[in-house]
């Protein structure tokens, strides 16, 4: 066998781990192990890499790769290791804006070897789609990232024509891209490296902190795109397989993301969504009765229950309570009642996000139930208990067509025979709507910051 | 051309055959799945290496090195996160003490 062949060999096995490693993560069970799979299969075309050939000779600077590995792990590795969960979009966010710009700094470097020996214009052509792609996707991460790590605004930064400023810039780009493929010309080519970068900032500035889980996801497509356009150009079916795999699941991601806020992909993108606060209690919000309870009221009431249905939301991680609500939910179970997280898609700040910071205080994932799932317990259950969740149950989203969360699938906390809700104040959520379901005679609000609530009832639970 | 009808082939295929296979994935790890789907596009790092080991002028070899430091970044840091939250998901465990553990080497 030809060294050729063996390499590519071991180039199908590493695709075929990735194809495993996400087959894997159909269900929790064998997911960590797929990933291993995965990052093996890695390791294996990084290996066989070292032994390519490249223009009829072995790799040369074998050196410098390595050292430049060397820096890219050791900042990986602790950054990987100590970020906290909460903080995990953001560090996503940059994972895959280095992603990006590495794609895009292969493309240049490709660019500028091979322009002496006149490539085919295809070649050229995906040559520069991965430069346009992964720029925008590094400096879409960049200001994603910003957003996130509250470095920046979260609302959207708008003003006047800019989307007629954005298409410009797009329009610019594609001209661009037609010039250099006649002209062959270098100096263009840093023009359009430049304007890449305008236009990746310019893409994600009107889109609000809330939004920005989507607009993630399509980053992660993009990244994923500009790696098997690579692999057009280095003739690598490895590249094509990973980015492609990448490019369809972050675009099922953003799809699934779209459809559980309730609104259009372009409206994410392109409505600068929360921009304006609504204005809220417009039916006169403020002179409406609230029934409020103590701890104590609730902590019965949840001790004498059957079923009991937690509805968690972002505000619960940042009063970091998850252990807490864990230990609750324990103790009612100890004592026979039924409990269950019902989980809505987008609570957290990324896809998923929610059921990672409750595996990481220890709740076993069987107890993580999807929102048609919880809609269907809720009808029987006791108590519907919601923590740090607000738009998510909102039934606004169902019966007022004038709401801007009009749409939005939602968990129908108002079906159980009881709903409480722990909440800080008064104020409305992210979105700046108020929330009809704070009024239902069934709700009972305890207020106060939900990890000195929940401590409470622990306490009480535990007398009782 | 032949190559290019080739590579598109392959495209083609894996984008249905992923899609099939992502729409499988619960919601319950759409986090996991997007950062480890983030890993594998570290993938990139195999271009970034030849791009370097190919390297004839000074500019290419800085934007090379650049870009193999940026990929493994990319590469490590996916997996390496990917597993520490997949360690977390944990089934029910009866009435085994729950520790919290921290992640282990991946």
């Amino acid at each position: 066998m030809s060294r050729e062949t063996l390499i590519d060999l071991l180039y199908l096995f590493s695709a075929t781990t990735f194809l495993v490693a996400l087959k894997g993560l159909g269900s929790p069970k064998h997911a960590r192990r797929g990933n291993l799979i995965a990052a093996f299969g890695m390791l294996v075309a990084i290996v066989a890499t070292f032994f390519k050939y490249v223009d009829g000779h072995s790799l040369h600077h074998v050196g410098l790769i390595l050292l430049a590995m060397f820096i890219g792990a050791i900042i990986a590795v602790p950054t990987a290791r100590f970020v906290e969960m909460t903080a995990m979009p953001q560090l996503v966010a940059i994972f895959n804006g280095v992603g990006g710009g590495a794609e895009s700094l292969v493309s240049i470097t490709e660019f500028v070897h091979i322009k002496s020996s006149h490539p085919a214009t295809y070649v050229t052509l995906e040559v520069l789609l991965g430069v346009l792609i992964g720029t925008v996707s590094f400096a879409g991460s960049a200001i994603a990232f910003a957003k996130l790590q509250e470095l920046m605004t979260g609302r959207p930064i708008t003003y006047p024509g800019q989307q007629i400023i954005n298409a410009v810039f797009g329009l610019i780009a594609v001209a661009l891209i037609i010039t250099i493929l006649v002209s062959g010309s270098t100096p263009l080519l840093w023009t359009l490296l430049a304007l890449s970068f305008v236009l990746g900032v310019a893409f994600v500035l009107p889109i609000g902190g809330a939004d920005v889980p989507v607009l993630i996801s399509l980053l992660n497509s993009f990244t994923g795109l500009a790696v098997a356009a690579s692999g057009f150009t280095l003739g690598s079916n490895l590249l094509i397989i990973a980015g492609t795999l990448v490019g369809a699941s972050g675009i099922l991601l953003t799809r699934l993301m779209s459809k559980a806020m309730g609104r259009s992909l372009s409206n994410v993108l392109f409505s600068a969504f929360g921009s304006v606060i609504t204005a809220s209690g417009a039916d006169g919000g403020e002179a409406r009765s609230v029934r409020s309870g103590t701890p104590e009221d609730i902590g019965v009431l949840l001790s004498f229950a059957s079923k009991v249905v937690l509805i968690p939301g972002y505000g619960l991680a940042v009063s970091q309570a998850q252990q807490v609500l864990r230990e609750l939910a324990e103790l009612l179970e100890a004592k026979g009642v039924e409990v269950f997280y019902a989980i809505h898609p987008v609570a957290g700040r990324m896809p998923g996000h929610m059921n990672v910071l409750l595996a990481e205080a220890n709740v076993p994932y069987e107890d993580l139930i999807e929102m048609d799932e919880a809609n269907s317990e809720l009808q029987t259950a006791d108590v519907a208990m919601v923590v740090g969740a607000n738009d998510t149950v909102n039934p606004a989203a169902t019966n007022d067509p004038s709401s801007p969360i009009y749409g939005m699938p939602i968990i129908h906390a108002d079906l159980a025979e009881n709903v409480v809700f722990l909440k800080r104040s008064m104020r409305p959520g992210f979105a700046g709507i108020d929330n009809e379901l704070l009024y239902n005679p069934k709700t009972i609000l305890v207020f106060g910051d939900a990890k000195d609530t929940l401590t409470k009832l622990v306490a009480v639970v535990k007398s009782s | 051309m032949n190559v290019l009808l080739q590579y598109a082939t392959v495209l083609i295929l894996t984008a249905f055959v992923g899609t099939e296979i992502i729409a499988k994935v619960p919601s319950i790890l759409h986090t996991p799945l997007m950062s480890g789907s983030n890993a594998i596009h570290g993938v990139i790092l195999v271009g970034a290496m030849l791009v370097l080991g190919s390297a004839t002028t000074n500019l290419e070899e800085v934007l090379g090195f650049l870009a193999v430091i940026l990929a493994t970044l990319n590469v490590v840091g996916g997996f390496v996160v990917t597993d520490r939250m997949l360690e977390m998901f944990k089934p029910r465990q009866p009435k085994a003490p729950t520790t919290k553990s921290d992640g282990d080497t991946p």
